[in-house]
């Protein structure tokens, strides 16, 4: 019933509309062209500045309401760059922006038609437009600059000392690797995914077929799903891959963000500034969570394709780095040699043991409603 | 008196009407039937006509799943039952299911981009003007002109029965990025959906290639006497420069989705590499690179915002100019920003690839040609400021649309250089900044010069005028709507809020957004209303709108103004009128405008 009376309610504005548009047309013609043509122009230029005054105060408006819901301090120290670049790239446009829209608006009201001023025919002016070809063109440069340094910075190698982590990306979760106390990543390979014992293809085994001999280094790779654990203070280096499709590794709090794609590792990284405790109290937000959002479509799961970065102190890293026991002796327990001493791994993120947790954390509610 | 007296109050029809049998009886010597003047017409001002009747069913349709998505985006936990009623098992219980929220948010970019602001915007406005504004009686193909129109016609109708199938339209987001798109097993949209989606894009480059090629050839060989290249309005400038955009990089488009199609079909593996797909196992392929496709896409894509952008540029430029009553500003920098923009719309296509492990070496050039773009673009802006500087400016519908125009393109110009520097963009690249960005820049400002053709060569196209006052509301309905919709989203992207979202409230970093979500729904909604109030007026005034009754309403010098007020195939009656100045010819010497074909006065100064 509400329905009917909502488009009845809206019919009816339609038509008022339609009405009153007919009967000014009739009033324009009765009146004369050229005088209507002065009202409307009246209306128009008087709605210019209007809408030029209006719309400078909905900018404030608008900035005083959803600054605070911001970001805040970047969470990284690469970050901070980002910040100051965004801040200089504000400052820059923000005064292009301010001179060019107030010029337009104000001509458009200061010079609408009137019997006492005749235009002005201006074709050209050479000097007028070298300036604004050469001025943009040198301000312009000084950004790329700013931004190609910081671009390399960002880009290039990580430093020695990063701790370095695998992040693979499938629909819809992500799955995390360090490479254990060898600090070696041992081959993977797609051929070998087995989602609920070998989620990423780990090579442990001799294959005659796929040609492949067992890597050592493979079996003290510990691997993790929805969660990563990394160290305040400390580089991290991920690398970056996917299972399936094309994914993104989103980090907003760090200010950065990069492609998983599938058969081309990328890589980024950059250094943490604040333990997750710590940035509870910085944003007061007892729920903070560093997410790891999924950037690149990649199906119809795209939006809950959620992981959590923990940020912990070097002291916290390693008593939880202690408690992980390597990916092949969870998929193979009777080759697990401490499985006595360890019938309690602590399992400080995940109730499930990773390998079965093919299910995306964080969003279950949603995930359900896919299938 | 009644009020169709009333409205034709002063108008002298028999003129109108003996000129229009004129033109008839000069080169007609046969008799149109209505399949060959309505259907298989092969007057490109009727092709101008059907491209834009279907542009706007089409710009309908593409909005309308905005306003549905956005409704998602406003109100994920509220159940609204007339969806259900309207999309069924898409939206059970009232609430759209997020199978088919991105095919929504897929198909409405494709749609916008491709149907709306190429097909709608050049296959309109290139077909009408070429002809009226170079001084020829059609195009150079009138046969290649009409199927251009039908391939799009095609595209529209595969695109369309796409929404019928079982497992939905495509759903991987308008630029389709492989493995998503490539492999049905990922997502239900890459079924079928998918082979549609690709059969009606090639269909659409066929049509498009069609009439690039046609424009080309028109504005090339078919100017009249004393039509110099300079003398061109800026119309057909930038028309020339869109075609040759088309011409060149949709083709690469074309070969990137048939590279697609083999590995969708046919076991390649030119995108595929190293992929094991949740239920189906570890895919045979190896060795391809999805960046590939990414190239090929963009090699495209990239040009095709300017294939958006230009004409809009073109027309603004004219309308300005006439509404100001004062000679566009630096009309050779205008041309050679247009050309210099065409050059560089190809060398700036990896700046949408610069966090998907592109060479960050590599990326950097991009970043240097990209904010070079800028410098044209600054150009064109100071030099419509300074045609408004000092004019005697007529608030037409059209003009306020040129006004509209360029206030959005500063805005969201300005914005690319945030995105065009690589070390912003790792931040916000995909995010609603983005969003925000390109919208503003391409999607409103490509509707506002879309807005401001319609408006001014409406009474050429049809002898009526539209209603001012509706014309007036919905403009700034949608003028205000369209700044409170997308600029608020630059703050949702600079807090990182990633774009193709179903659903927010989950994250913790995102959801304080959702009553900034709620109200830019509110709003969107609004403005979608004002397009109906556009709708209501387009078609009112083709048939009862106020007659036009002098050959040049706006005073304006081009040449389409010549022409009978109804022009029949052909276009002028006797011979094709010879040209002997540019087109910006206002307000100099104390004469309020100048046409064309005034010949050049005994000691007058040329511009």
């Amino acid at each position: 019933m509400s329905t009917f009376f909502i488009i009845a309610v809206l019919v009816l504005v339609f038509v008022v509309i339609f009405q009153i548009a007919k009967a000014s047309e009739y009033v324009s013609i009765l009146r004369g062209q050229e005088r209507s043509r002065n009202q409307d122009n009246k209306v128009n230029g008087f709605l210019m500045i209007a809408f030029l005054i209006l719309g400078l105060v909905g900018v404030y408006y608008c900035h005083m309401i959803l600054k605070d819901r911001l970001l805040g301090e970047s969470a990284s120290v690469e970050g901070e760059k980002v910040d100051s670049m965004m801040n200089i790239t504000i400052l820059v446009t923000g005064i292009v922006f301010f001179i060019t829209q107030i010029a337009l608006f104000w001509f458009s009201y200061k010079y609408q038609e009137s019997k006492n001023r005749k235009p002005f025919f201006f074709p050209h002016n050479n000097t007028m437009e070298v300036v604004w070809t050469v001025v943009p063109a040198i301000v312009l440069s000084v950004l790329v600059v700013i931004g190609l340094r910081n671009w390399f910075i960002f880009t290039g190698d990580a430093p020695k000392n990063a701790l370095v982590v695998e992040v693979t990306g499938r629909q819809f979760g992500w799955i995390f690797r360090y490479p254990g106390k060898d600090k070696e990543f041992g081959k993977r390979y797609f051929r070998n995914i087995d989602p609920s014992t070998n989620s990423l293809g780990l090579v442990w085994a001799d294959n005659k077929e796929l040609n492949q001999k067992a890597d050592p280094a493979a079996y003290d790779d510990i691997v993790q799903e929805q969660t990563m654990y990394i160290i305040k203070g400390r580089p991290v280096k991920l690398i970056i891959g996917s299972r399936d499709v094309i994914h993104d590794v989103g980090l907003s709090h760090f200010r950065l963000k990069m492609d998983a794609v599938p058969g081309i590792p990328t890589t980024l990284w950059f250094t943490p500034k604040y333990t997750t405790a710590e940035m509870k109290k910085i944003t007061g937000n007892s729920n903070f969570q560093y997410e790891i959002s999924c950037n690149q479509m990649c199906g119809n799961g795209h939006y809950s394709m959620k992981g959590v970065i923990e940020v912990v102190t070097k002291e916290e890293y390693d008593v939880w780095m202690i408690k992980q026991k390597p990916y092949y002796f969870s998929a193979f327990p009777d080759k697990d040699p401490s499985a006595t001493p360890l019938v309690t791994p602590s399992k400080i993120d995940s109730a499930t043991p990773p390998g079965t947790a093919s299910v995306g954390g964080g969003s279950t509610g949603s995930q359900s409603k896919l299938r | 008196m009644s009020n169709e007296q009333t409205i034709h109050a002063g108008t002298s029809p028999a003129i109108a009407h003996d000129l229009h049998h004129d033109a008839h009886d000069e080169h007609h010597h046969h008799h149109d039937t209505f399949i060959t003047k309505y259907i298989f017409s092969q007057d490109h001002k009727m092709i101008a006509k059907q491209f834009l009747v279907t542009g706007i069913i089409w710009a309908v349709l593409g909005g309308l799943m905005s306003v549905l998505f956005r409704i998602q985006l406003g109100y994920p936990d509220q159940s609204f039952p007339f969806l259900e009623t309207l999309l069924g098992k898409w939206a059970k219980g009232g609430h759209i299911t997020a199978e088919a929220y991105y095919p929504l948010v897929t198909i409405h970019g494709t749609v916008m981009v491709f149907f709306v602001l190429t097909g709608g915007l050049s296959g309109t406005f290139a077909n009408f003007l070429i002809p009226l504004q170079v001084g020829a009686r059609d195009m150079a193909s009138p046969f290649m002109n009409m199927l251009s129109y039908w391939f799009f016609f095609a595209a529209g109708i595969v695109m369309l029965s796409s929404f019928f199938l079982e497992t939905g339209p495509f759903s991987g987001g308008w630029t389709a990025y492989p493995p998503l798109s490539a492999l049905g097993s990922t997502s239900p949209g890459s079924q079928r959906g998918m082979d549609l989606w690709i059969i009606s894009l090639a269909l659409f480059v066929i049509s498009s290639l069609l009439g690039g090629l046609n424009y080309i050839a028109t504005i090339l060989n078919m100017r009249t006497k004393g039509m110099s290249m300079t003398r061109l309005p800026l119309t057909i400038w930038a028309l020339f420069f869109t075609a040759v955009l088309g011409v060149l990089s949709f083709p690469v488009l074309l070969s990137g989705f048939i590279l697609l199609i083999f590995d969708r079909n046919f076991g390649t593996s030119f995108y595929l590499s190293d992929i094991y797909v949740n239920g189906v196992g570890a895919l045979p392929n190896e060795g391809g690179s999805p960046i590939l496709y990414q190239h090929l896409f963009w090699f495209l894509g990239h040009p095709e915002v300017y294939i958006i952008i230009l004409p809009a540029m073109g027309l603004v430029s004219e309308v300005m100019s006439v509404n100001a009553r004062k000679p566009i500003f630096g009309y050779m920098a205008m041309v050679g920003s247009l050309f210099a923009i065409a050059i560089l719309a190809f060398l700036v296509w990896a700046h949408h690839m610069f966090v998907s492990g592109l060479n960050p070496f590599l990326g950097s050039f991009f970043v240097l040609l990209t904010l070079l773009i800028a410098v044209p673009s600054a150009i064109k802006v100071f030099n419509w400021l300074t045609t408004l500087w000092r004019g005697s400016i007529r608030f037409t519908p059209g003009m306020l649309y040129a006004i509209g125009f360029v206030s959005m393109f500063i805005s969201g110009g300005l914005t690319g250089v945030f995105l065009g520097n690589s070390a912003l963009d790792i931040h916000l690249h995909d995010t609603y900044f983005i969003i925000a960005h390109f919208h503003i820049v391409m999607g409103v400002a490509g509707m506002f010069g879309m807005f401001t053709g319609i408006y001014h060569w409406f009474p050429k196209m049809y002898g009526r005028f539209m209603n001012n006052t509706m014309g007036y509301i919905h403009f700034w309905v949608t003028f205000v709507g369209a700044y409170l919709i997308f600029w608020p989203m630059h703050y949702e992207g600079l807090a990182g809020m990633p774009r193709r979202y179903y659903d927010y409230t989950n994250w913790e970093s995102f959801k304080m957004f959702g009553g900034l979500n709620v109200f830019i729904t509110i709003v969107s909604v609004i403005v979608f209303a004002a397009q109906i109030l556009f709708i209501i007026n387009f078609f009112y005034s083709m048939y009862k709108g106020r007659k036009v009754t002098s050959q040049n309403p706006w005073g304006s010098n081009t040449l389409e103004w010549t022409t009978p007020i109804n022009p029949g195939h052909g276009n002028w009656v006797g011979e094709i009128p010879e040209v002997h100045r540019w087109a910006y010819d206002y307000g100099k010497d104390g004469k309020e405008f100048v046409p064309q074909t005034t010949p050049v006065g005994a000691g007058e100064a040329n511009h």
